[in-house]
Formats: C-alpha cells, structure tokens, sequence
C-alpha cells in the first residue's frame, strides 16, 4: 500500500513538473495544490501588529488590502492562485519571525530588510522595495539645517532596535553621543516628541507618514540612499523553505512598481544626502 | 526504622547517645546517597531529551553559538557597566528613602499624622503600579512638559523609577523588621528616659535592621535585574546590546551571554543571603538544619 502512494506521489510530481514552464528550475510545482503550506489550501501570511501606514491600514489591520505590503501580499498571493478569502494572516512579533522552530506562517512581510548575516539564519525573496533612510527632526530645531552626513554628528539621534537605520546610525553617521535605542517605533516616537532626541532615524515612507500625520512640527530633514547596494526589504521564509521560489516568480510577475506607485508616490522629494 | 535503632529516649546516657550519633550519621549518609542519584537521574533524563530531541542542533546553533558568544560578549560587558552604576546608585538610596518612610509609617506621634497619611498613600499607590508603566510615565511624560530645570537625561529617569517603585517595597520591609522589635525594648528604653525618637534610633532600628538585612538583599537582587529597563527609555545597557545583535543575526546567543552576566552578580548574592538566614536562625536559637 505504502509503496504504491509513494509511486503516485513520484508520478504526480513528473507530471506537475512537466506541466510548469520553467520546468529546469529546482523541480518543484508552483501550482496551488502542490505548496506546502502551513495550513492545507490557505497561505498564511505573518506580520507584526500594529501595523503602520504606509505598508498596512493601522486601524483595519493587514487583511485590508490597504497600503504597499498589504497590496503586495495579495498581489503574490493571487499570482500563485489564492483568493482573497484563501488568505490568513497571523501576527507575528519581529523576534518570532526568526525564531528556531516550527513557523506558523508561511511567509512574514513586515518591513525586514535582506542581510547576508540574517540570511544565514532564515530565507528571504527577492526584494520588493528599495529602501532609502531618512532622518526626521523639527523644523524649527537646529539640525534641520544640516546638509551633509558630517552636520549630523553632534546630534543626539534614536532609531528602533534591529533595524537598519539603527545600523545607518552607528555605521554612516558614527555621532559623537551613542544613539538611543527603543523597543519599538512608537517609542522612539515618545522620546523623540519629549524633546529627548534631535532626530530620528527612519525609513522613508515610515519617516514621511510621521511627518505628515504623527508629529506636529516635524519634517524629513533627508533621505540617504544607501552606498553601493541598494537596501531591500524582503519577505521572510522558514530556512530552506520550498515556496520561496514560487513566491520569487510571483513577484517577478506583478507590478511592483505600480503598487509602489499607488501607496508611496509622495514619498519622493525629500533632499538627498549622499553616504558614499 | 527497626526497633533498634529508634532514638533513645534518655539523651543523658552515653551509650543511649553514641547509638543515636551513629544513628543519624548513617541517616546522612543514606539521604546524601539517595540525593546524588536522583539528582543524576533527573538531570540526566533532561538532558538525554533535550539532546536528543529533533530540534535541539538548530536549537544549538541558535541558542548556544560560541562563535557569537565571543562577537557580542565585548559590547554586553560595556554595557553591562552601566547596569551596575544605575543599581548601585539607586540601591543607596532606596535604602535611605525607605528607612524614611517606614520610620513615618511607625512612628506614633499625632503631629506626624499628615506625613503618615501620606507615606501610607506612596505605599499603597507604587506598590500597585507597575514598575514598567511609571518609567514609561516618568521618562517619557514628564521630559515632554518642557518644564525649566527638569532633568531630561534617561539615567536620572531611570534611577527616580526605580528609587521610587523599589523604595514602597523596601518600606514595608523595614517596618516589618521595626515591629518585631519587642515592645517592651521600647518600653525599656523609655523608662531610661530615652525620647520616643532616641530609643527608635538606637534601641528599635539598630535590631530591626539586622533582623531584614536577608529580604532586602533579596530586593536588591531583584534591582539587579530590573536595571535592565533602562533600555525602554533608549539606553544601550546588556540587555539592549544583546537585543542589537540577536536582531542584527537572527542568533540568540547573545541573550545567554547577557544572562550570564546578570547571573554572576546575582548567584553570589542569592547565596550570601541564604547564609545569613541560616547564621540568623542559629543565633537566635532554632534547631541547625
């Protein structure tokens, strides 16, 4: 009995294999019923909570549709064959996401950019979004006025822990007082308003939504487009997860730029300030 | 327990008490035995299952990395030094506070009523907040009143929650310690003619202090850890170093080597208040252990 599954189970796979167009990749079927996936016939999706503009709805959550990662999820996720109703999202807290362990999730979108080191312990597409930095103070403050990476060294700058622009912070900026490190945006977001940081460090469309919405008086003093290699946000996979191939052709599939175009388009024309 | 080797009921003879020495050094020696090998058993179980469970080599290499213990233990110490200078700080003075109020509380004068009222007010309120709410409250919250000549740097908010939070606990544990003080030690000192604040100063205090030192070590150790919401306010200390490096590899090990850190401070401590209770109940003339 035994044997004759596993002999169905061979076959179907040929059969699947033939039935793909790019049948030299990895072997493996990007058809629908061929995932393995946590849940049978639904792709389970993580992401953090809250969730904030401009990537999901904070009030509605991510199952909205509404903002970039949002539209991006469902958009791979029809590519691949799933409804809107086949989708299932789970929150998942930054550090759960790389934790050893079984995932319950299929893939996690929550603003994580691609490193080598991380890399080394989890899987990520390919990216999705080309991030640049960007530094947020008052306006009517003293370092609205500065203008190359060097200006910014006297300054008592906060980022999140974890994230890239903490990095941005220690490794371009290097300031002459150690940058202050939160939990959590909202936060750096307190400390920032309680007049206890000069700036703080962002992504752009993260920056420009707080700006505009969040804090009363504040600007995007620049955006640093990163030296070199672009910086990209990714999708994360269990190491050595199947599905990320099929997820990769999803994306190479849509229109990411239109999406972009859709949820970020106002997050373009802050001054730049060159790291290389 | 055979009829033989019963306890002797008269203690005074010298045979009766050799049989009884003997007795209880065999108990000893049987219960050490038993103790060594359900140790090993238990222990040795735990490990056979976690070392062999289907998890454990990605369990490994993300938990107990020594390639990652040795890159992130430099930053953790560093900032591990400003753990230390926040606990010891705040230590000094939540013991003087605390004596404060606790004094207040005990005191028995109706003129003090108002201070008492208040002391008991601090108790009741501080011990009932969360010691992560008021940080977040005094941290946050106050630097963003712009108030003039209000400190805004993280430590001093960080010291202020914890002297305060800690001080309300500390309190009670004093007060505890000044009323098992016999009243007739009052009474005495009083009849010496000592005032009601002299012979709390030197008669009430000086034996209530001692009689507390095991628990306020205890909240001291339990200080210790606490220093480490100094990162909520932004501050780089152990904790949060380690956090930037876990989050920058997706590696764990980096929390072990902060632990460690915390644990060397705190097993010591932990043991030299075990052995001060035991060295207490032995002076005071309860039966050795």
């Amino acid at each position: 009995m035994k044997r004759y599954v596993v002999l169905i189970a061979a076959l179907g796979l040929v059969l699947s294999a033939c039935a793909t167009e790019s049948g030299g990749e990895a072997g493996a079927s990007c058809e629908k019923e061929d995932l393995t996936l946590v849940q049978e016939g639904t792709l389970t999706i993580g992401t953090d909570e809250p969730s904030f503009p401009p990537w999901f709805d904070f009030e509605g959550g991510p199952s909205t549709g509404t903002g970039f990662e949002s539209a991006v999820a469902y958009a791979v996720a029809g590519e691949l064959g799933f409804t809107e109703d086949e989708v299932a999202w789970v929150v998942v807290p930054f550090t759960n996401s790389f934790a050893p362990g079984e995932k319950d999730f299929d893939f996690d979108i929550n603003q994580i950019s691609i490193t080598d080191e991380r890399d080394q312990a989890v899987d990520f597409s390919d990216g999705y979004y080309d991030v640049n930095q960007a530094l947020l103070g008052f306006t009517d403050s003293d370092i609205a006025g500065a203008t190359t990476i060097d200006e910014l060294k006297a300054y008592r700058l906060g980022a999140q822990v974890g994230t890239t622009s903490l990095d941005f912070i220690t490794d371009a900026i290097q300031p002459d007082t150690e940058p202050l490190v939160y939990d959590t945006n909202a936060d750096a977001k307190a400390a920032f308003d309680a007049g206890q940081l000069d700036g703080l460090v962002l992504d752009l469309p993260t920056a420009f939504f707080v700006s505009a919405v969040e804090i009363e008086g504040s600007t995007v003093i620049a955006q640093f487009p990163a030296a070199g290699e672009p910086e990209q946000f990714g999708m994360l996979f269990e190491e050595g997860n199947p599905l990320r191939d099929c997820v990769n052709e999803a994306l190479a599939n849509i229109d990411v730029d239109a999406l972009q175009q859709e949820w970020l388009s106002e997050v373009v024309d802050a001054p730049v300030i060159e790291t290389g | 327990m055979t009829e033989a080797e019963a306890p002797q009921r008269s203690p005074g003879t010298s045979p009766g008490r050799a049989r009884r020495l003997a007795f209880h050094k065999r108990q000893r020696r049987r219960s050490l035995t038993i103790g060594a090998i359900s140790t090993i058993v238990v222990f040795g179980t735990l490990a056979l299952v976690v070392l062999n469970s289907p998890g454990w080599p990605a369990v490994q290499e993300s938990f107990f990395s020594w390639e990652h213990f040795k890159a992130s233990f430099p930053d953790i110490l560093s900032g591990f030094r400003r753990n230390v200078r926040i606990f010891l700080i705040a230590e000094v003075l939540i013991l003087i506070v605390a004596l404060v109020v606790a004094v207040i509380r005990s005191s028995r004068s109706p003129v003090l009523t108002p201070l008492r009222l208040a002391a008991t007010a601090y108790v009741d309120l501080i011990r009932g907040i969360p010691t992560i709410i008021l940080l977040f409250l005094l941290g946050f919250g106050v630097p963003a009143l712009g108030l003039q000549g209000v400190p805004n740097s993280q430590e001093f908010w960080a010291i202020t929650t914890l002297v305060i939070s800690y001080s309300a606990y500390v309190a009670e544990v004093y007060r505890a310690g000044i009323e098992s003080v016999h009243e007739s030690q009052t009474a005495a000192a009083r009849s010496l003619g000592l005032s009601s604040a002299q012979s709390m100063r030197w008669v009430v205090l000086p034996q209530a202090v001692r009689r507390v030192i095991p628990p306020l070590l205890n909240d001291f150790v339990a200080l210790q850890k606490d220093s480490a919401l100094l990162a909520l306010l932004g501050v780089q200390e152990a904790f949060r170093r380690a956090q930037i490096y876990v989050f920058g590899t997706f590696n764990f090990t980096a929390y072990l080597a902060a632990a460690l850190l915390f644990l060397i401070l705190t097993v010591p401590l932990a043991r030299y208040t075990d052995y001060l209770i035991r060295r207490q109940r032995e002076r005071v003339g309860g039966s050795p252990l």
